[in-house]
């Protein structure tokens, strides 16, 4: 495993979040439980999961943009999450993030020109025209007009921000990109436009994505590998075509099973899930999906699977595989 | 729709502006002098030679509302100014920060809002001797409550804005976070506020003053002269009805301006 060059490693990351108060008794729900992801440089890990699954919040902590309650955070072998202020600063420039919602992500107030050359001033990077220079170059790298420099986020269309999101982000040359849901917000017709331009800068740029999405197969498009989240925790991990082709948790399969296939291809039998995905904040002992697992046995109740080799760099955390 | 809100904020930024060139005429040139009395001429009608007539002195209502302008848009200057930065003081500081140190100041303030305005600022200028300074503190700080609210809550609303965010994963200090991306958001509100505030602080300095607790001689003032009036108010009404009219014009004025601003604001929305 240590062969490959793994650019951030995250291990048992958890996240707590207190819920109630009061004269009611303190509960804490965890939104991300123990999640440990290793990604290699240059690869685009996926993170699916349905919405409410912690996979947003363990993008929003690789990033730092929230306070994580335990874990571990390495970037470039280094942990990230106890920096000083300076050291945090450089590592920042180093992570960018992409938020799913490109009409809230951009201050209102400021034009594009403005937003994208913030990165920089923040940074102390180039000259006052040097800069200038850099946000015209960039424009027209994402597939903008330089002119677009003097207009505000609220004249351009979804996509058109959602490329100055990404654009935002590519400013101080980082290395690791967290793309939370980036085309989600938009257009199907738009969304093949944006992903291709992430696939072409990953390429030009040698980045590295963590890229999170509901949608299985903007997922299948992107990723090299992916890890598949339940309610806060990792319930698969492995690459795309081994996952896609033969998925081994049964929620994997059941989301894989509800991806609409197009014609000519053998009808695959549907997994419908029973039940709604139960409260976080009432699960006793066990297994977390054993309320709509198809397969739950006794001892799904008793003991908290872990997750283990279910094969050549596959992870499973399924009793039925260990 | 269009054309109304453009009428209350014509007609606040055109009153306003009246008030505004008769303050600064006011500044360089009176008909009279403000204390030239001439018993000759008492509570003479207005005419020819004095426009809004005289008082029981003898003395030019013209020439005393042009000065009382002054000392009103002083009070209110300095008022607005005083809610404003303590206002942004406490408002930004309990908004950003948040947990206890909201709790402790908007207990604080909640405190102060508790009191009549009215009441509060008679307490604090019969502490001292009443005076112009004292009534513009008074009234200053009565007005802190009205704005730490606004600028509060403008934080509470951008603080968690995905805008904030980004800067923040960006690396911005916290002092780029308020200046550049919630400062700018919230100004608006902060205008539309002191617009407001600017009238009722004129209008706490009138009653104030009315009273006898505010402006004291011989800094002239619009309440000062309702007092002086109303033993005349039948044989002399214009006496009265001068500084009447010019206090209900300011207080209109800046009202219509903020509630225009306020209007272009949530039509730009």
């Amino acid at each position: 495993m240590q062969s490959v060059e793994h650019i951030v490693e995250i291990d048992s990351l958890i996240k707590q979040y207190p819920v109630g108060g009061g004269l009611r008794a303190k509960q804490v729900l965890r939104a991300v439980d123990g999640v440990s992801l290793s990604i290699r440089k240059g690869e685009t890990l996926g993170l699916v999961g349905e919405s409410g699954c912690g996979k947003s919040t363990t993008g929003q902590l690789a990033a730092r943009l929230i306070p994580l309650t335990s874990g571990e955070i390495k970037y470039k072998g280094r942990d990230i999450t106890q920096l000083r202020a300076r050291e945090s600063k450089a590592v920042r420039r180093e992570i960018q993030y992409v938020f799913q919602d490109p009409y809230t992500s951009l201050n209102p107030r400021h034009t594009l020109g403005t937003l994208l050359e913030e990165p920089l001033v923040i940074h102390g990077i180039g000259e006052r025209r040097e800069r200038k220079y850099k946000v015209h170059e960039m424009l027209e790298r994402i597939g903008l007009n330089s002119a677009y420099s003097a207009h505000y986020a609220h004249e351009l269309s979804g996509g058109q921000r959602q490329r100055i999101g990404i654009a935002r982000a590519l400013m101080l040359e980082p290395e690791f990109l967290i793309l939370d849901e980036p085309v989600s917000a938009l257009d199907v017709s738009v969304q093949s436009q944006i992903l291709n331009l992430l696939k072409d800068l990953q390429s030009q740029y040698d980045l590295t994505y963590l890229f999170i999405s509901h949608d299985l197969n903007v997922v299948h498009y992107m990723s090299d590998r992916v890890a598949v989240m339940y309610l806060g925790k990792v319930v698969e991990l492995t690459d795309v075509d081994t996952l896609y082709a033969s998925p081994l948790h049964p929620y994997t399969q059941a989301l894989i099973s509800a991806i609409p296939t197009g014609t000519g291809e053998v009808k695959r039998e549907r997994i419908i899930l029973q039940g709604e995905l139960p409260n976080p904040l009432e699960i006793q002992g066990g297994c977390s999906f054993q309320s709509r697992c198809p397969y739950a046995y006794d001892r799904c109740s008793r003991e908290v699977p872990a997750l283990t080799h279910g094969g050549e760099g596959h992870l499973v955390r399924c009793h039925l595989h260990s | 729709m269009n054309s109304k809100i453009n009428l209350t904020l014509w007609l606040g930024v055109v009153l306003v502006s009246i008030l505004l060139i008769i303050m600064i005429v006011g500044l360089f040139y009176v008909p009279y002098g403000v204390n030239d009395m001439n018993i000759t001429d008492r509570l003479k009608a207005p005419g020819s030679a004095h426009l809004l007539g005289t008082d029981n002195f003898g003395r030019d209502i013209l020439s005393r509302v042009m000065e009382g302008a002054r000392t009103a848009f002083a009070v209110g200057f300095v008022a607005v100014s005083i809610g404003v930065i303590g206002g942004f003081i406490i408002g930004s500081l309990a908004g950003y920060v948040g947990r206890w140190v909201d709790e402790v100041l908007m207990r604080a303030i909640d405190a102060l809002m508790a009191f009549p305005g009215i009441l509060l600022a008679l307490i604090l200028v019969a502490i001292y001797k009443p005076s112009l300074f004292q009534t513009m503190i008074a009234i200053g700080v009565l007005s802190i409550p009205t704005f730490a609210r606004i600028i509060r809550s403008g934080f509470l609303q951008y603080k968690e804005a995905e805008f904030v965010k980004a800067a923040k994963g960006l690396g911005a200090s916290h002092a780029r976070l308020i200046v550049t991306h919630i400062f700018p958001n919230i100004l608006s509100s902060i205008i539309v506020a002191a617009s407001l505030s600017f009238s009722t602080a004129i209008l706490i300095e009138a009653a104030l003053s009315y009273l006898g607790l505010g402006v004291q001689p011989p800094d002239p003032s619009w309440g000062r002269m309702l007092n002086e009036s109303q033993s005349y108010i039948s044989k002399a009404p214009w006496y009265t009805l001068a500084p009447g009219i010019f206090i209900t014009l300011t207080v209109l004025g800046f009202n219509l301006l903020g509630d225009g601003i306020r209007d272009l604001r949530d039509r730009r929305k």
